[in-house]
This record gives C-alpha cells, structure tokens and sequence, in this order.
C-alpha cells in the first residue's frame, strides 16, 4: 500500500482529538494550552501534506505552515503571562478554580 | 515504497502515544516532556513530505522553544509541593465522546472526499523557494506575521511584568 494524501489526514484527525481531549478535561490552565499545541502541529500536518500532495511546486502550505507555527508560539507567549498573571493574584492555576466572574 | 509506509508507521507511534501521554499524565512535568517526541514525530513526517524548512523550524521553535517554556512556567507555578493533585475536570467521558465523535467524524469526511491529486515534484532547493513566496507572493502575510509576533511579545512582557515595578 503506497503512502498517500489520506494518511497523513487520518494521523492530523486522530492528533487533532487527542488535543481537544486534552484541552476539554484538563485543569491545569499550562495542560490546556498544551492540548492547544497539539491541535496546531494537526493543523501543520495537514497543510504540509496537502502541499505536497495537491499543489507540489508551489508553496502556499508550506508557507501558511511557517505562519501558524510563528503564531503558536505568540499563542504561547501570550497564553503563558496570563497563566503566571492569574496565578500571582489567584494562587491557582487550575482554571475551575478561577471564577472570579461567576455568580 | 515499503520502507517510506514503515518510516510513516514509526512516526506515526512516536507521534500519538506521547499525546495520548500528554493529554492524559497525572503528572505535569511528564505531560509537558512527552510533548517533545510528539514534535520530533511530526518533524518526521514533515521529511517524508520533503519539507525540509518546515522540519528545521519545528525542531527549533516547538521542540525547543515552546516546550522549555512551558516547562518554565510549571517551574514557575504549580507550587513545588508534589502534592498529588487531581489534574482532570468532571467532563472526563463528555471529553472521550467528544473527542472520538469528531475524531470518527473527520475520519469520515476526510478520507471520503475526492481530493484533487497532482503528482509532481517538490522544488529541489525547499528553502529558497519558501524564501522567494514570502517575499513574493505572500509579502503581506510575512509583514503582518511579523507585526503580530512584535505585539504579543511586548504583551506578554506587560502582562506578565510585576505590578508597581
């Protein structure tokens, strides 16, 4: 069996739920955001393969690629000051223990 | 062929089982180490998709930048007691349904759908022709990318500096 388009969609699928696994049940605000991480490298996967598979000799995927990749880690930056903000005034980085908001 | 389906397979395992480790460790600083083969897996299979740029920026930026900083701010918060504590919330088996739903339901779509398939070759020097769309084609994109990383980096640093220093 050759290598094809359709693996590569099927491992992004089964990395994509596994991150929203991870993103739905988690408490701890740094898991969370790691299950996020997963779920972008899905989404990486997918361009590149497609890039290769239905537009190879031109670079758009790769391209949108690199681009979430910068982003993720911008993602990560900002996500992680908000993290360590809300624990120094919360104690806590368990996010259903921050509801300040909820009545 | 046969030894690019086994190179896919080994990457394959090396890619999901620490992400399965990752979403379901009751150990945090475990979680966040297992999320360094999951990388390296994927940049195995950007190889096999002979993106060679893309491989070199995952290993740079995920598999070394983000995860030392993800590992930082565990340093950083979880307290240091290694008290066991209870790392899911009470949506466990709503998350699994969820999760395998959309995960059957991708799997459906996506490997039904006729996608338009085109064989040809990738350009032989991968970074430069990276390098000649984004400075071409996709020259806003690069711009705003750029503009977007400056902002959040400067947010970050407010966000997280200390009150009244």
């Amino acid at each position: 069996m050759q290598l094809g388009l359709s693996h590569f969609l099927a491992l992004s699928a089964l990395l994509f739920s596994i991150g929203l696994y991870g993103v739905l049940t988690r408490r701890n605000a740094v898991a969370i955001l790691m299950g996020i991480e997963l779920m972008l490298n899905a989404a990486n996967v997918n361009l590149v393969a497609f890039n290769r598979y239905v537009s190879p000799g031109v670079m758009p995927g790769q391209v949108f690629a690199l681009v979430v990749i910068t982003l993720a880690a911008c993602e990560a930056a900002v996500g992680l000051a908000l993290v360590m903000a809300a624990y120094r005034s919360l104690e806590t980085v368990h996010v259903d223990e921050i509801n300040l908001l909820k009545w | 062929m046969r030894g690019e389906m086994a190179a896919f397979i080994l990457l394959a395992a090396v890619t999901v089982i620490p992400a399965i480790v990752v979403v379901t460790s009751r150990n945090i600083v475990r979680a966040a180490l297992s999320l360094v083969p999951t990388f390296l897996g994927v940049s195995g299979l950007y190889v096999l998709l002979q993106a060679e740029f893309v491989t070199a920026i995952q290993v740079l930026i995920y598999a070394g930048a983000i995860t030392v900083l993800i590992l930082f701010v565990i340093m950083l918060t979880a307290g240091g007691t290694g008290l066991p504590v209870r790392q899911v919330n009470e949506q466990v088996p709503l998350g699994i349904l969820v999760a395998g739903a959309l995960a059957g339901g991708l799997l459906f779509v996506l490997l039904r759908a006729p996608w338009p398939m085109v064989s040809g070759e990738m350009p032989r020097y991968n970074a430069r022709a990276i390098g000649t769309a984004l400075l071409t084609n996709y020259a806003l994109v690069f711009e705003v990318t750029s503009l977007v990383l400056l902002v959040s980096l400067i947010g970050a640093i407010i966000i997280a500096r200390r009150e009244g220093s």
